[in-house]
């Protein structure tokens, strides 16, 4: 989600100057990208799969950070339970967690955005509906539904990111309904509408674009809790199954061992969701300061 | 108002309906509890008779209609694990839940409170850009590795804290709870410190705003101008004035606290509704986990409407009924 401040078209030049003003942000944007980069490039930068028996000596097992195996291999970060490296695991995981948080965001996304915008462009029973609907949502916490829903129907990286569409959906909803009602009633609206276009058309082609900076935010910050709700539901054992197992499950995993001792399986995971999702959330309150039409300067 | 009630527990009893029929479909959907719940020498007709004893022969339709009819008569089925009524199990539990809830709430408030009132007061400074890229990091920090640190650090590195159960509970004013004894008090810290993180920076940024409205306000002027102090202008006017909106908000949070005391539970084996959920969808225990889901929408449903309604009390420019 973080490609949204790239400037690509002009109109968005003014922001990413802007956006630059902070240092924080910019160093956080730039964890958010090397992120990105891990997670894509994650297979061909771990020095193992962790995941192919074939790869992993049971010999190896439970090494502490920086040990050197007798066999030959340098484990950065240490080994698990079963003697997987544990920095090609969190590479893994990684890849797993992201891939959730994102495609769950712009799923969300999409969704949201379309009823929101149908909400406040038919307004009436329609918008009355939708927004109920809504307000119903949003009276649930988030972890609670997810929860409900991973209950009914088990584990799976599918069913996760169904959950977690399902319960941020209302969120981009209600913020964009709330910007499209003050957009729909400008002259420009009314200029497509005189040249006979259809509502498909002016919605999504006229309306849409304008109603985009709150999304952007709410976004940011979605993207984050969903990543962190996922290892969230994989620590209780309810997201994803062991075959798929994102930072939360690794996590998962060295609660097991650490009472005896075994800090690195559980910490360093740990740090790597908590630096990526802060450094998602930076981002994210930045991008709030600067596209707030109430501190335009 | 008696209209917006009643079409509110109309509400109630469609979403209490719905809730139901999608839980017990689903529920009813993953494994047979009976290949569970019986050793695995038992035999064919062990097995029926099993089945038959759990009512797991009769079609859907005719268990969600027993289901139902039970429910109405507050029967939510009893346990496949424990074999008493999973209502009991879950109303049992409730206590040791509300009870870390509350204290979390408490440590928040106390924590947050202070720290938002300085950041609302000293806008630019570097302590306030500190304490609010704190708060943000407050949010981000995953909850429940959060917990595992504070159990690595306070249990297993200090040796000063326990790190599971709920410890000795005594009776205070007839109620069974942990605050009754030093034991179940230290039993108590951690947990809720590890809920209290997550609801933190809610307090700090919600103060912080309130303060910096308040501020500018004619009255904290004429405090100034009647030669008051500013620590007493700070201390007895402003925090008077904002501290109802705050503690309203948070008490408002108390049940999304409940519900994120799931997690909090899991991690320090804490003996509360969070845990024996989590326990129940891991045994396949059906009428437990259904059981919970109709209890928590309830109280979900009767949160939300005391909020509404608190809303109103408030804020007279809130009407209920008309539009909605």
């Amino acid at each position: 989600m973080t490609e949204e401040a790239v400037p690509a078209p002009s109109r968005w030049r003014p922001v990413w100057q802007e956006f630059c003003e902070s240092k924080t942000a910019v160093l956080a944007l730039w964890i958010c990208s090397l992120m990105l980069l891990a997670a894509v490039f994650g297979p061909w930068i771990a020095p193992q799969n962790p995941y192919d028996l074939t790869q992993i000596s049971f010999f190896d097992s439970r090494l502490p950070p920086f040990s050197t195996s007798p066999d030959g291999p340098y484990y950065l970060l240490g080994t698990d339970n079963q003697g997987r490296d544990m920095y090609s695991a969190m590479l893994y995981g990684l890849r797993t967690s992201l891939l959730v948080g994102v495609s769950s965001g712009v799923l969300a996304i999409i969704l949201g955005v379309s009823l929101g915008l149908v909400a406040a462009y038919a307004g009436g029973g329609v918008d009355a509906l939708i927004m109920r609907i809504v307000d119903f949502m949003l009276g649930f916490p988030t972890i609670l539904v997810a929860l409900m829903m991973l209950a009914i129907l088990g584990q799976g990286v599918e069913k996760v990111i169904l959950a977690l569409v399902v319960v941020q959906w209302a969120y981009f909803a209600r913020a964009v309904r709330a910007t499209a009602l003050s957009e729909r009633n400008k002259e420009y609206i009314e200029a497509a509408r005189s040249l006979g276009l259809s509502h498909t058309r002016i919605v999504f082609g006229h309306l849409a674009p304008n109603c985009m900076p709150p999304v952007i935010v709410i976004g940011t910050m979605q993207v984050a809790s969903a990543i962190s709700a996922e290892a969230t539901l994989s620590f209780l054992g309810l997201g994803l199954p062991i075959t798929e197992p994102s930072l939360g499950l690794l996590i998962s995993n060295g609660f097991n061992v650490m009472l005896a001792g075994l800090y690195w399986i559980s910490v360093f995971p740990g740090l790597l969701l908590l630096t990526l999702i802060f450094a998602i959330n930076i981002v994210g309150d930045r991008l709030r300061e600067v596209l707030n039409p109430r501190n335009a300067k | 108002m008696t209209v917006f009630l009643i079409r509110r527990l109309l509400q109630t009893l469609a979403v209490l309906f719905a809730v139901s029929l999608v839980v017990f479909v689903g529920l009813y959907a993953v494994g047979n509890p009976a290949d569970i719940l019986l050793p695995d020498d038992a035999t064919e007709v062990e097995r029926q008779a099993a089945i038959r004893s759990l009512g797991l022969d009769q079609p859907l339709i005719v268990q969600y209609g027993l289901f139902l009819k039970n429910a109405l008569s507050g029967d939510l089925g009893r346990s496949f694990v424990y074999n008493e009524p999973s209502i009991k199990l879950i109303l049992a539990r409730f206590p040791a839940t509300l009870e870390l809830a509350l204290s979390a709430l408490f440590i928040a408030m106390v924590l947050g409170f202070p720290l938002g009132l300085y950041a609302g007061l000293h806008p630019g400074t570097r302590m306030e850009r500190a304490i609010m890229t704190g708060s943000i990091l407050g949010f981000s920090l995953p909850n429940f590795w959060q917990g595992l640190m504070l159990i690595l650090i306070f249990s297993i590195g200090l040796g000063w804290l326990p790190s599971s159960g709920r410890g000795q509970t005594g009776s205070l004013f007839g109620i069974e709870t942990s605050f009754a004894t030093w034991d179940g008090i230290r039993h108590l810290i951690l947990p809720a410190t590890n809920l209290a993180l997550f609801k933190l920076a809610l307090v700090i940024r919600l103060t912080r705003a309130q303060v910096r409205e308040t501020m500018p306000l004619d009255f904290v002027k004429f405090g100034r101008a009647r030669g008051l102090t500013e620590r007493r202008i700070v201390g007895v006017h402003v925090a008077k004035t904002i501290a109802a909106p705050i503690v309203t908000v948070i008490g408002m949070e108390l049940g999304s606290v409940i519900a994120f005391a799931v997690v909090t539970e899991s991690i320090f084996a804490w003996p509360g509704m969070g845990k024996l959920i989590i326990d129940s969808i891991n045994r396949l225990d059906r009428p437990v986990v259904a059981a919970y889901l109709l209890v928590i929408t309830f109280l979900f449903i009767l949160i939300n409407l005391v909020v509404d309604l608190l809303y109103t009390a408030l804020d007279p420019r809130v009407r209920l009924g008309g539009k909605s």
